[in-house]
């Protein structure tokens, strides 16, 4: 079994956002880089379980992302990647990203890809399906399942109010979301290991970027809170209906 | 500009999300064409669509669509930007535009805006960032758009058109690779992505058999419920009711916090909801700092008499 699990860097959950002068990209300094927590903890960790469940293959990851991102792969490689690969240069969308991980896949197919549901920085959530149109593979999005026997996944997706079950012969690229998978925190033996594991430079595509994100900015504080008795339940009705316009 | 419109069905019918979409391309065409493209069969009358501004439907009605793909709906969506000659495709940032809105742009080599959260100036979208902790701007840099818009982003308007229903051919429909083998749906009635109201409980209600009042309230509210992450965890409540940074992301009118203390993970996946009340016993919980209204007090008497309070509200209202 050959898995490919794309992974990103992503901003610490616990980060207090600013932005640089320009307001064109998020200020980087003193901020705790992480792996994507849903490329990591339910995509890269269910990979790993079903190779584990085989007994054989391997598990590599890709990223998209310029040499100082290496201490996030190694990060990766600790959790029990095999080996990793990075395409050089600074992601700019999610449409470029995806498009350099798909020309770098038609030399080395997978038996299928996984990601995660989307970057808690843009949270565009749409690598998945550019990468799976790039390659005219079947894309199954938020998955919550995941099982593999001879060639055939089974997979269960949320479906907004549902889930759905469904099979998939073949290689498919799936987007996992949270139950498919139990977050592993490395052991020492794993970050030891992680040292030594290749890390693959390849050299990017001349691509054009078909999106930019610009003018970032904080949202407009909150007002105050106001406070209402516990006693005076109907007051909060009266505030909600009248003042809030949300009943 | 002349805009394509994706109207998602489910179980055959519309969305609700559809006069929000069609609202949004009405004013985005400007005075162009409005068309809804709606897949799959179909059980409501498509004129309807006209209501909120489609000026022509298009349906393509083949029952293998009942099961959803990505890309075949994608594939089939990029055909008919180009049948239509449209400008710009819009659909819904939801689980299934989310699959729709990459393949299309993949296919059309088009510009795609995940997430918009307003109308654009010219070709620069509003969206959010950072899970709702930052605004930003979306410039789209080729000549054709997608533009998936994130719900409850603007208010629906009524503009009564007259709407052509037309069945559609593509030049082939896809094969699917993917088999739907079962279908389960969950025991809420409100998909909480889509819901304009929610109530959400944290762990200071104690147990999930204490969630009857966070239901109770929901059911008087027309109200979705939700979670906070350490309950998803401890397995109180499924899943997909989790909302946060890793969980979802939602946007309702109204948001509805009980005993959760408002970490700022958890924050990231409601920040963006218009009105937020926070009921919790701790005066000092963080959450209090991005209320709108708060009460101090234990839930376990505050949310009986709020859901009273709200049916002497509607008793009073009818």
């Amino acid at each position: 079994m050959n898995i490919l699990v794309c992974i990103a860097k992503a901003p610490d959950t616990t980060t207090k956002i600013k932005f640089s002068p320009s307001a064109n990209a998020l200020d980087g300094n003193g901020v705790t880089w992480i792996v994507n927590p849903s490329d990591e903890w339910y995509a890269l960790v269910r990979a790993l379980e079903l190779k584990e469940a085989a007994g054989q293959g391997k598990v590599s990851i890709v990223t998209v992302g310029p040499a100082e991102d290496d201490s996030i792969i190694r990060k990766a490689l600790a959790v029990g990647a095999d080996e990793a690969f990075r395409i050089n240069m600074q992601p700019d969308c999610a449409a470029s990203v995806a498009a350099q991980i798909a020309a770098w896949i038609h030399q080395q197919p997978f038996d299928f890809i996984l990601t995660g549901k989307e970057t808690i920085d843009y949270n565009g959530s749409v690598m998945g399906g550019l990468l799976a149109a790039e390659l005219d593979l079947p894309y199954i999005p938020l998955i919550e399942k995941l099982t593999v026997q001879s060639g055939c996944a089974t997979l269960s997706r949320d479906i907004g109010g549902g889930t759905e079950e469904v099979q998939v012969q073949g290689p498919f690229v799936a987007s996992a979301t949270k139950g498919l998978a139990e977050q592993r925190i490395p052991n020492m033996r794993g970050i030891m290991a992680a040292r030594t594991k290749p890390i693959h430079v390849v050299e990017p595509q001349p691509l054009e970027s078909t999106v930019q994100y610009l003018d970032f900015a904080l949202p407009a504080e909150k007002g105050a809170c106001k406070m209402i008795d516990p006693d005076n339940m109907d007051e909060l009705v009266r505030l909600l209906h009248s003042e809030a316009k949300a009943l | 500009m002349n805009v394509l419109v994706y109207i998602d069905l489910q179980l055959g019918r519309p969305r609700k999300n559809a006069a929000e979409l069609l609202t949004y391309a009405h004013k985005m065409a400007a005075g162009g064409a409005v068309t809804a493209l709606v897949l799959g069969p179909c059980s409501e009358d498509l004129a309807q669509l006209g209501d909120f501004g489609a000026q022509r439907v298009l349906h393509l009605s083949a029952p293998e669509l009942a099961s959803f793909d990505g890309l075949v709906y994608g594939k089939l969506l990029a055909e008919a930007v180009a049948f239509t000659q449209s400008d710009a495709l819009l659909l819904a940032f939801d689980h299934s535009g989310k699959a729709i809105a990459p393949v299309a742009a993949a296919k059309l080599k088009a510009g795609l805006v995940a997430g918009a959260v307003g109308l654009p100036q010219g070709n620069l979208f509003p969206v959010k960032a950072f899970s709702g902790k930052a605004l930003a701007k979306v410039r789209v840099l080729t000549a054709q758009w997608i533009i998936a818009l994130t719900p409850n982003s603007i208010p629906a308007e009524r503009n009564s058109c007259p709407a052509a229903v037309e069945a559609w051919t593509p030049s082939s429909i896809p094969v699917s690779k993917i088999q739907v083998i079962a279908k389960h749906k969950n025991d809420s009635d409100i998909p909480l992505p889509e819901a304009e109201r929610v109530v959400s409980g944290g762990r200071g209600l104690k147990g999930p058999e204490n969630w009857g009042l966070i239901e109770e309230l929901a059911h008087e509210l027309g109200a979705a419920t939700a979670c906070s992450r350490p309950v998803s965890d401890i397995g109180w409540r499924p899943h997909h009711e989790h909302v946060g940074q890793t969980g979802i992301t939602i946007r309702p009118n109204l948001y509805i916090a009980a005993g959760i203390s408002g970490a700022i993970q958890h924050l990231a996946g409601v920040n963006s909801s218009k009105t937020i009340v926070v009921i919790n016993s701790d005066a000092e919980a963080p959450f209090f700092k991005a209320a709108d209204y708060g009460v101090v007090g234990d839930a376990f008497e505050v949310l009986p008499k709020l859901t009273q309070a709200i049916k002497k509200f509607k008793a009073e209202q009818a």
